[in-house]
């Protein structure tokens, strides 16, 4: 029923899966990512980070936070970059925290989306008082300034753990992608297939879910994007501070220690270096993703090709 | 009019939302932990202070919730804030307006002067599309966009401080100094301010840039600007008065949003280069559990916000018509 027979009859095997995969959400989308410079270097980096956290002892082979060795050493062949001022394998610790950091963001970013989507388009899709409350009550968070609000409540809940932190940027960067969604939905609503939908008697629910969603799939994933770029930049500042759990593998957590130990005035900075340049990595290909994701759907934004003689 | 009674109906809403977050947020988290906090002002300090600390954080059980709400609004308004834990035994309120005039001198400054950048800079790259100033600024700074504030700050720090030397490590001014008018001290607390003001502006600058510039890129294709071109209007004018003008009014509504993104950065910045401002106080607060010095913090830093939110607000109205007509 879900995949529709193909012109010419039963094609055997490998083709017809190839010519199915090619027509295809996925295939379509490898075309996209392989067709954009910028989307193909972020699609890459973020390989490269999904494979780190999932087998972080492929590549490092060190205990990541077992304090055995000789303590502020610089980099030589039997630590890559050198150890912390405990003692622990500076590499294998920036390796093994691939997995939290990416974890949060990605949690972090995929329930903020949700949320948005809930709001955003009920707000839309039933109007008046309730899309009245909805909007303001949206413009509210989108306007309290996301930070000094995850302080306080971080504050409130000490070390709560990763939980938390995910529930804090979740409340946090839900609003801006809600409102984004809103407008969409609003510009939809009134269309002839929403319309036909409501007149055969669909419920509600059933409308929104699976008529009015399939269509804004483009904005939700780009709100995706961008809300856990928002993630790893505000997780990474939290648990810098200290409000993360302190003897998690992360790498807001790493630099963390790194400044409480003065890391850069003592002689070992690429405690604070490697740590930061995976965060800002990380958050890269999240922008070039974000960034490609513009310009392919927004084609006025392509780069113009110069035309010379 | 209606469009100003809009706003300001917002800015009344907003306030009351984060007076709300700040009463109800301590009473909610499970333990309450500020009855640690009162716990470690008993026998130190008596009377209103201990009242108003005991009405903002729900330790008080005689009276009923509803009227602690009322009173700890009425608190908040005259200014009865308590006293703070970390600076004892200061009022908050006193150490509030201490920070407040480093960070405004810092961040505010900063915000505005990478707002009016950014936005020269877009308009400028989308004239010339494909241009130099178009191929090198908008790659850069979705580069820039994601590195966290507080990063670049720390690799200008050793940069600028452990390797080079330029600059000082930190804080607002050398402890050798006396506070007061003189160029010496004023000469100080920029050569402090440099390498903080240069990592907000660097990390701020990239956002107005990218949305002005497509913004302009969709204006300079309207009827109007191909209209003032056939007028034969000078290059300049077209840019500014015609396109520009018509591209900066999504990114004043934008400015709005992005300022809490600018403030929470900056607070990082503040945290790194220990500068005595709202943001660095915060953190010590949050260090200190001194809650009520956070609390009170995090309303100031909100009201900011709104402040300059409103203000845009009027920028707009300035700026377009409809939103003086239709509201």
């Amino acid at each position: 029923m879900s995949t529709a027979a193909l012109p010419g009859g039963r094609v055997s095997g490998a083709k017809a899966f190839w010519a199915r995969f090619r027509a295809g959400p996925v295939g379509g989308l490898a075309r996209a990512i392989a067709s954009n410079r910028k989307a193909t270097a972020g699609f890459v980096i973020l390989a490269i980070f999904c494979f780190l956290a999932a087998f972080p002892g492929l590549i490092a082979h060190d205990n990541p936070q077992a304090e055995i060795y000789q303590p502020t050493l610089q980099p030589s062949g039997a630590h890559l970059l050198g150890t912390t001022a405990y003692g622990q394998d500076l590499f294998a610790e920036l390796i093994y925290s691939t997995r939290e950091s990416l974890f949060i963001a990605v949690m972090a970013g995929a329930l903020a989306t949700v949320l948005s989507v809930i709001i955003g388009v009920t707000a839309a899709y039933l109007g008046g008082l309730v899309d009245n409350v909805l909007s303001l009550f949206t413009d509210i968070f989108l306007v309290i300034p996301a930070f000094p609000l995850i302080v306080v409540i971080a504050a409130y809940s000490k070390n709560g753990g990763d939980p938390i932190i995910i529930a804090v940027l979740v409340v946090t960067g839900w609003s801006y992608g809600a409102r984004q969604l809103r407008v969409q939905a609003l510009s939809i609503r009134n269309r002839d297939f929403l319309v036909a939908a409501r007149l055969r008697g669909e419920r509600r629910w059933r409308v929104i879910v699976s008529e009015m969603l399939p269509t804004m799939t483009s904005l939700i994933v780009a709100i995706f994007l961008g809300t856990t770029l928002y993630a790893i930049v505000a997780a990474a500042g939290l648990q810098f501070v200290g409000l993360g759990n302190p003897d998690s593998l992360s790498w807001g957590t790493m630099l963390y220690w790194a400044q409480n130990n003065e890391a850069l005035q003592a002689g070992s900075p690429l405690w604070a270096i490697m740590p930061g340049v995976c965060i800002a990595m990380l958050g890269a290909a999240f922008a070039l993703l974000n960034y490609a994701f513009d310009e392919v759907s927004n084609p006025a934004l392509r780069p113009v090709r110069k035309r010379r003689k | 009019m209606r469009y100003v009674l809009r706003r300001l109906g917002f800015f009344v809403a907003t306030l009351w939302a984060c007076l709300t977050i700040n009463f109800v947020l301590p009473r909610f988290m499970p333990g309450n932990p500020a009855v640690a906090m009162m716990d470690r002002f008993k026998g130190r300090v008596s009377g209103q202070a201990l009242g108003a600390l005991e009405i903002a954080f729900g330790v008080n059980n005689n009276e009923s919730a509803i009227r602690q709400y009322f009173t700890y609004f009425g608190n908040t308004f005259t200014g009865h804030w308590g006293l703070s834990l970390t600076f004892f035994p200061d009022q908050v309120s006193h150490v509030v307006f201490s920070a407040l005039p480093w960070t405004i001198g810092l961040v505010g400054v900063t915000t505005v002067l990478a707002f009016i950048a950014g936005t020269l800079v877009g308009m400028l790259s989308a004239w010339r599309r494909g241009g130099l100033l178009d191929s090198v600024f908008p790659p850069l700074f979705v580069i820039v966009s994601a590195f966290p504030y507080f990063f670049l700050a720390l690799m200008g720090l050793l940069l600028f401080n452990v390797t080079l030397h330029w600059v000082p490590l930190g804080f607002g001014y050398s402890n050798t100094d006396t506070p007061g008018l003189d160029w010496h001290y004023i000469g100080d607390v920029l050569y402090h301010a440099i390498l903080p003001a240069t990592v907000i502006l660097v990390t701020s600058v990239g956002g107005w840039v990218l949305t002005m510039r497509n913004n302009m890129i969709s204006t300079l294709s309207e009827d109007y600007v191909r209209m003032a071109r056939a007028k034969g209007l000078s290059p300049a004018r077209i840019m500014f008065a015609y396109a520009g003008r018509n591209a900066v009014l999504p990114n004043l509504t934008g400015f709005a949003m992005s300022l809490g993104f600018v403030v929470s950065g900056a607070i990082l910045v503040e945290y790194v280069f220990s500068y005595p401002g709202v943001g660095y106080i915060l953190l010590s607060a949050v260090e200190n559990e001194d809650y009520a010095l956070m609390q009170t913090l995090f309303l100031f830093i909100t009201v900011a916000v709104l402040i300059a939110i409103l203000a845009m607000d009027f920028v707009t109205m300035a700026l377009d018509p409809r939103a003086r007509t239709q509201g």
